[in-house]
């Protein structure tokens, strides 16, 4: 952390006064008058923007276990599947993965009668379940790559080792193999999360409506264009501040 | 080749992507082609913003390396998104008022250029932090050796720094170079004609969605793999003269 003995240094504190100045002459200055309307958007937005950033990173990473597995240790016929999505999904830029999963396969299920009777069809209208899918497939093709570089690098002696006391493959892959793997690259998976909410502002594009759809909005109700995008930027420097604080404790937490 | 598509069922795909008009596969290349130029200025203006912010932040004074630390924390905390929108807004009012107050009144900024400005901040801010930690990554006792031969800064930088560091920094750069050429597509959110807006508008007006997102994945994996290999070369021309690391560490 920063020391206050740090940020008492004689330029800090004129920079932080230029700072003060400009936020003081932001809020006299500007536009804030949106605000109390929007507010209730922008906390639902805010809140769908958690919530699909949670979701995805979480099932981005149970899907990101097996393919750096598979990549690591897994056969020819395991590993090469897992090399080529890998490669696929880190090529492309995602806003196109988006727009394939949305408009492609929005526009091939309404053709397949199944589908329409099935009880999946009210969700499959909707816009969120091809947001889920794409942002959970960028991050499982981003971080099957760092799993498998964290797989390959776990001491091979604590394997053989457990191997020696006739510990069970999966107990060992629990036990040892995923624990270390996981310790390892968590700064990694730090920066990988900071990015993945970045990327959730192109969910926007396809009707989902998180926090930067909310900006979006305002500015074209009311013609105001810095004020909610510097809003906007702040929030999600606030929100980017709080991942990297809650992966520092989590890596303070675990023996180094 | 017509037998080909014909047993395959491709026929109409290969229609719909040909290059002459009633197909849109000249869209295509001409979005592709927008884009990689965008890339490239991206990446070379990102690059120069980055060599003197990585020197800013080395060997420049206090207030200068606190600032470019905001820089860089701000850029690298913001989605990209954002940040286009933020610095195109930014970027046209003031060249408007400047050419306002000039007597030119307003001006149409071209979305090239534009782009270039925008993608070219942001890399900046990621290629400040890979160059400085390159040359970090320098033996000291060459730069100081360069300094007491009384060698002028900027020949130590074209003759000792850069050249010693291009092998620290060639997989980073390479990086910055993939994220450049992926990043083009937000570009397609302010309006501009690069591959995936291009793209877009050829499925959504044959609704071959399929067809078109397919062959715009492919042909930005045709750029990634490719530069890939151009980085790889690059990598191993900057090691030229380092002891290969080859079975070590075992």
């Amino acid at each position: 952390m920063i020391s206050i003995r740090a940020l008492m240094q004689p330029h800090r504190i004129v920079m932080m006064a230029v700072l003060l100045a400009v936020v003081i002459w932001c809020a006299v200055a500007l536009r804030w008058d949106w605000i109390p309307e929007y507010a209730p958007l922008a906390l639902e937005g805010l809140w769908r923007t958690i919530w699909i950033l949670v979701v995805t990173c979480v099932l981005g990473f149970l899907l990101a276990i097996p393919l750096g597995l598979a990549q690591a240790i897994g056969p020819w016929y395991l590993s090469a599947p897992a090399g080529v999505f890998c490669t696929v999904i880190r090529g492309t830029p995602l806003l196109l993965q988006i727009w394939l999963l949305y408009y492609g396969l929005g526009s091939l299920f309404p053709q397949i009668p199944w589908i329409r009777g099935s009880e999946l069809w009210p969700y499959l209208r909707q816009a969120w379940p091809y947001a889920v899918l794409a942002l959970t497939l960028s991050y499982a093709g981003y971080e099957g790559e760092v799993m498998r570089g964290a797989f390959s690098s776990v001491n091979k002696g604590q394997l053989e080792a457990a191997n020696a006391f006739g510990m069970p493959r999966f107990t060992m892959f629990r036990r040892i193999w995923l624990p270390q793997a996981i310790r390892n690259v968590l700064p990694t998976l730090g920066g990988e999360t900071i990015l993945q909410l970045k990327a959730t502002p192109l969910v926007a594009t396809i009707t989902v409506v998180e926090l930067y759809a909310v900006s979006s909005r305002v500015r074209s109700d009311t013609f105001i264009v810095y004020e909610p995008l510097i809003l906007l930027a702040v929030f999600y420097m606030i929100i980017a501040g709080i991942i990297a604080l809650m992966f520092r404790r989590f890596e303070n937490r675990v023996p180094g | 080749m017509e037998f080909f598509f014909e047993t395959l069922g491709l026929t109409e795909s290969a229609k719909l992507l040909s290059l002459s008009p009633p197909g849109w596969g000249g869209n295509l290349l001409r979005g592709l082609a927008n884009s990689l130029q965008i890339a490239f200025g991206a990446f070379g203006f990102g690059l120069l913003i980055g060599l003197f912010g990585a020197y800013g932040k080395l060997y420049g004074g206090v207030v200068l390396r606190d600032l470019l630390a905001v820089y860089t924390t701000v850029i690298r905390a913001v989605p990209e998104l954002v940040l286009i929108l933020i610095l195109y807004y930014v970027g046209t009012d003031l060249i408007n008022k400047i050419s306002e107050a000039m007597g030119y009144g307003r001006v149409e900024i071209s979305g090239v250029v534009a782009g270039i400005w925008v993608l070219g901040v942001v890399q900046g801010a990621y290629a400040t932090e890979v160059l400085r930690g390159a040359i970090q990554a320098v033996p000291p006792g060459q730069i100081e050796a360069a300094r007491a031969y009384g060698m002028p800064p900027f020949m130590l930088m074209r003759r000792v720094t850069i050249p010693a560091m291009m092998s620290f920094a060639t997989p980073g750069l390479a990086n910055l170079w993939l994220i450049a050429t992926k990043d083009t597509a937000l570009l397609a959110i302010v309006g501009f004609s690069e591959l995936t807006l291009e793209t877009r508008q050829a499925a959504a007006s044959t609704r071959a969605y399929f067809t078109f997102f397919l062959a715009a994945g492919a042909l930005y994996l045709i750029v990634t793999l490719c530069s890939g290999a151009v980085f790889a070369r690059i990598e191993k021309w900057a090691r030229r003269g380092q002891p290969s690391l080859k079975g070590a560490g075992r």
